[in-house]
């Protein structure tokens, strides 16, 4: 017989073993998140993805699915606050997404839009944060990277490898390579690395391709983000995405 | 370097778990972890760069540059600024020619700050090379200024500027009556476990650091799980703001605390214990380590205790400036040789905690009150309290009163009656568990310490009507974005957002909509914070917010509009970079539609 428990009224059917995130996706069932990818041990970081579990706010991407649940998603009262979280990822970094090449493909500002972000609402920090460029084929912006550890994660349990990790502490918290020198062009990190593809945002990008899609034929530019995740897990249709445009889009195929 | 470094990881049995204590120990060396020390540890150890380089740089102790041959920090709790503190650190920071927060050119010296190193009773305080310097004064400055810029080794230094005294001052049910070691693991096992741990049940006992999760409920879900190798860990990861009681537990009271965890690890059948010592306590560890060696010696630890065929023995792993390690799955990842961040819930550390195994953690005043209840059974403890809160809670009590030290009380015990015996007449109000708990003002003195009322992991702060509301808030809010472990989005962010509006309320720069604005951030933070640091980092606003609402509005401009910022403030580093100082190089700030 098969267990369920309700999103916003509606029986999700999950199997033991399921959070919240993967019973949703499995169901159709959009949760808004960033640091989440199917394919990776779940972190609950970002904090996008909060949802009222019989009351209780829990992150769906940690929290066990469990048999009568009563779970909320998409209230206004959690969008607003999931919007505040959004903001305060914007003004910690420095996303300028007019000028940012991964913009239209960026999940971070795919949720912004879903959210109905419009302004930045806190004040920016402005931190000082570093390029680098050092690698022959990829670059990392650290003024774009939310700290998701899906490039860490991606790394470890993906290609292999173990190129990135996570140091410092509160707001000094940075992204940093397995490498003395420090540097990208010091790791075995390749292109096609799944830790390269899997970044949300533009922090970690391939050289030389930004501009092969142009604007307005992005990710994004046309659907939202909760299609285009529903779209990319479980019962993705593969028409939804033509070869060409998946190629393109620098891992945005790989969206959850 | 090398040759050091494999000594040091061969004495810790080559454990990349006891990753914390081998970086102390090439921290003492070195005075920093050299970039040549991470990869040679990460090779010897067989773990990544990253994860050291992420330890390192997470732990307020540990350095990826050269700290002085004296590294001098000095206590940043409410309570030293409110004896004197930041005059005391603005005067060292010039006799010394340090800038606060730097090296000094030639090495010698290192000033900072620190958060509260548990010494409020007997502040302002602070560390040098890790050792506790109580009750500085300008005097005591002037000549432990002498003494490093003569470079006097610590041990030709006055040794009364580093003592600590206990001040306990009002003995209770476990205070005026320690148990002799080993009588509760002779009463533990003449009883039977099981029994003792009904004992427990029935004695009431909750968790002492403040949650109050039933002890003998943890104990009994540990038990009960298949997973046959379990451990048991003392939390002494004290780092509450104004909270020292386990510092005088330890001192005074180690061998009750350790068989206190040696009947747990009976009960739950943990073969190995860890004490988790905060950083700050570094001056206990010989100590400690001597009791431990006493008990092996008595047969109260090791092989085959007292004859009942348990083995059980205990470790000790010392932390490193992270207040975030006070939670108990940060805590740990710390015991594993990681940065200190709470892991996500379920599963429980009592099903998956140290190496994923099921491990209970307790406070230090929790392990106690155990071996006392093992020993006089748990009717004994039940009739001391309140009906939800039973037995006693030992107080740290600091701030503006006649006599700060520990009190041990009853559970059920006004504040009244507490400010009565410490000696406070003039009082504005009380911050009951430090910063992550409430702020009572003078109109609620009749409430109760109790887990239903005002629970407390044990910090007691007093405050005098001369005190300013916004200045606690202020260092309040500051210790939480500084302590925040970065892990979560509403934390991370949120706990510095709430410091730069604090900042901006308190410093006269807010006007309309500013505390609303307050508001929105602290719901944010306290609701989606991934843990309890989080969760409550913004209770110093919200309590006080709420009882003082009308002087944070007249904190605010009188204006219409809402700056973002300090307009005239924004221009500072233009003036620097053109040399300006002259008057038309500054804006006269917004002017207010009134008055």
């Amino acid at each position: 017989m098969t267990k369920t428990f309700t999103i916003d009224g509606q029986a999700i059917p999950f199997v033991d073993g399921q959070t919240i995130m993967d019973a949703a996706l499995m169901a159709g069932v959009y949760i808004p998140h960033l640091c989440h990818h199917p394919e990776f041990t779940p972190h609950g970081s970002c904090k996008l993805c909060s949802v009222k579990v019989n009351g209780r706010i829990c992150s769906a991407c940690t929290f066990p699915a469990s048999e009568g649940q009563d779970v909320v998603n998409n209230s206004t009262e959690l969008n607003g606050d999931r919007k505040r979280i959004t903001q305060m990822l914007f003004v910690e970094g420095n996303h300028f997404c007019p000028s940012c090449e991964k913009t239209g493909n960026c999940q971070l500002q795919a949720v912004a839009y879903y959210l109905n972000m419009l302004d930045n609402h806190f004040p920016f920090f402005f931190q000082t944060r570093q390029l680098d460029a050092s690698h022959p084929d990829v670059w990392i912006d650290h003024n774009r990277c939310i700290f998701c550890t899906l490039c860490v994660r991606a790394s470890q349990q993906h290609d292999g490898k173990d190129v990135f990790g996570i140091a410092g502490r509160g707001m000094n918290k940075h992204l940093i390579v397995n490498a003395e020198s420090g540097q990208l062009k010091d790791t075995d990190l390749q292109p096609d690395d799944k830790a390269v593809q899997v970044c949300p945002t533009g922090a970690i990008l391939i050289k030389r391709t930004g501009y092969q899609v142009p604007i307005g034929q992005r990710l994004y530019d046309h659907r939202q983000i909760d299609q285009v995740s529903l779209a990319a897990s479980g019962s993705r249709p593969s028409a939804a995405f033509p070869p060409s445009l998946a190629v393109a889009t620098e891992g945005g195929h790989h969206e959850p | 370097m090398q040759d050091f470094i494999e000594s040091v990881v061969a004495q810790h049995g080559g454990q990349s778990t006891r990753l914390m204590m081998i970086l102390r120990a090439i921290q003492d060396q070195y005075r920093h972890i050299p970039d040549a020390a991470i990869g040679t540890l990460a090779a010897v150890l067989g773990i990544s760069r990253s994860q050291i380089i992420g330890v390192v740089e997470f732990y307020h102790f540990f350095h990826r540059t050269p700290r002085g041959q004296y590294d001098v920090l000095i206590s940043d709790s409410i309570t030293d600024r409110m004896r004197g503190k930041q005059e005391l650190l603005a005067y060292l920071s010039e006799k010394l020619g340090v800038a606060v927060g730097s090296v000094r050119a030639d090495g010698v010296v290192s000033l900072d700050n620190t958060s509260c190193t548990g010494l409020c009773d007997q502040g302002p305080a602070g560390l040098v090379n890790g050792l506790p310097l109580t009750y500085l004064d300008l005097a005591r400055v002037d000549a432990l200024c002498e003494r490093i810029n003569a470079r006097t080794p610590l041990h030709e230094w006055p040794p009364e500027w580093f003592a600590v005294s206990d001040n306990v001052l009002k003995p209770g049910l476990l205070l005026a009556s320690p148990i002799s070691a080993g009588s509760a693991i002779q009463s533990g096992f003449g009883r039977g476990l099981s029994e003792t741990l009904a004992e427990i049940d029935q004695s009431g006992l909750r968790g002492r650091g403040g949650a109050g999760f039933k002890t003998a409920t943890k104990w009994r879900f540990c038990r009960e799980e298949p997973e046959t190798e379990r451990f048991v860990v003392c939390n002494a990861d004290e780092g509450e703001p104004g909270t020292f009681k386990d510092r005088v537990l330890l001192n005074s009271h180690a061998d009750q605390v350790f068989e206190g965890m040696t009947v747990a690890a009976a009960i739950i059948g943990a073969q190995r214990g860890f004490l988790y010592l905060r950083g700050e306590y570094l001056f206990l560890q010989q100590k400690l380590l001597a009791i431990l060696a006493n008990r092996r010696q008595s047969n109260l630890l090791g092989a085959n205790i007292l004859g009942f065929g348990f083995d059980f023995d205990i470790e000790i792993c010392l932390g490193a400036g992270a207040y975030i390690c006070g939670e108990e799955s940060a805590l740990i990842e710390s015991l594993e040789g990681r940065m200190g961040i709470p892991r996500n819930r379920p599963p429980y550390p009592v099903s998956s905690g140290y190496l994923g195994k099921p491990t209970v953690v307790n406070n230090v005043e929790t392990f106690m009150a155990a071996a006392a209840i093992a020993v006089k059974g748990g009717d004994w403890f039940a009739a001391h309290g309140t009906e939800k809160s039973k037995g006693s809670k030992l107080l740290s009590i600091c701030g503006d009163c006649a006599r700060p030290g520990i009190y041990e009380y009853p559970f059920g015990t006004t504040v009244r009656a507490i400010l009565a015996d410490c000696g406070a007449d003039d009082v504005l109000g009380v911050q009951i568990g430090g910063p992550s708990g409430t702020f009572i003002s003078n109109q609620e003195l009749n409430r109760t310490v109790a887990f239903e009322d005002l629970a407390t992991g044990g910090s007691f702060i007093v405050f005098n009507n001369q005190r300013d509301i916004f200045k606690i808030v202020q260092n309040f809010s500051h210790f939480f974005a500084h302590e925040s472990c970065g892990f979560c989005t509403p934390c991370r962010v949120g706990t510095a957002l709430l410091k730069k509006q604090v900042d901006k309320i308190v410093d006269g720069h807010g006007s309309a909509g500013d505390v609303v604005a307050l508001e929105e951030i602290c719901s944010v933070v306290k609701n989606y914070s991934h843990c309890g640091l989080g969760q409550t980092a913004a209770n110093p606003v919200l309590s006080t917010l709420q009882r003082y609402p009308e002087r944070y509005q007249d904190k605010l401009k009188k204006i219409s509009y809402e700056p973002g910022f300090d307009l005239d403030g924004a221009l500072e580093t233009a003036r620097r970079m053109a040399q300006r100082s002259d008057a038309a190089a500054y804006l006269a700030q917004v002017g207010e539609d009134h008055d």
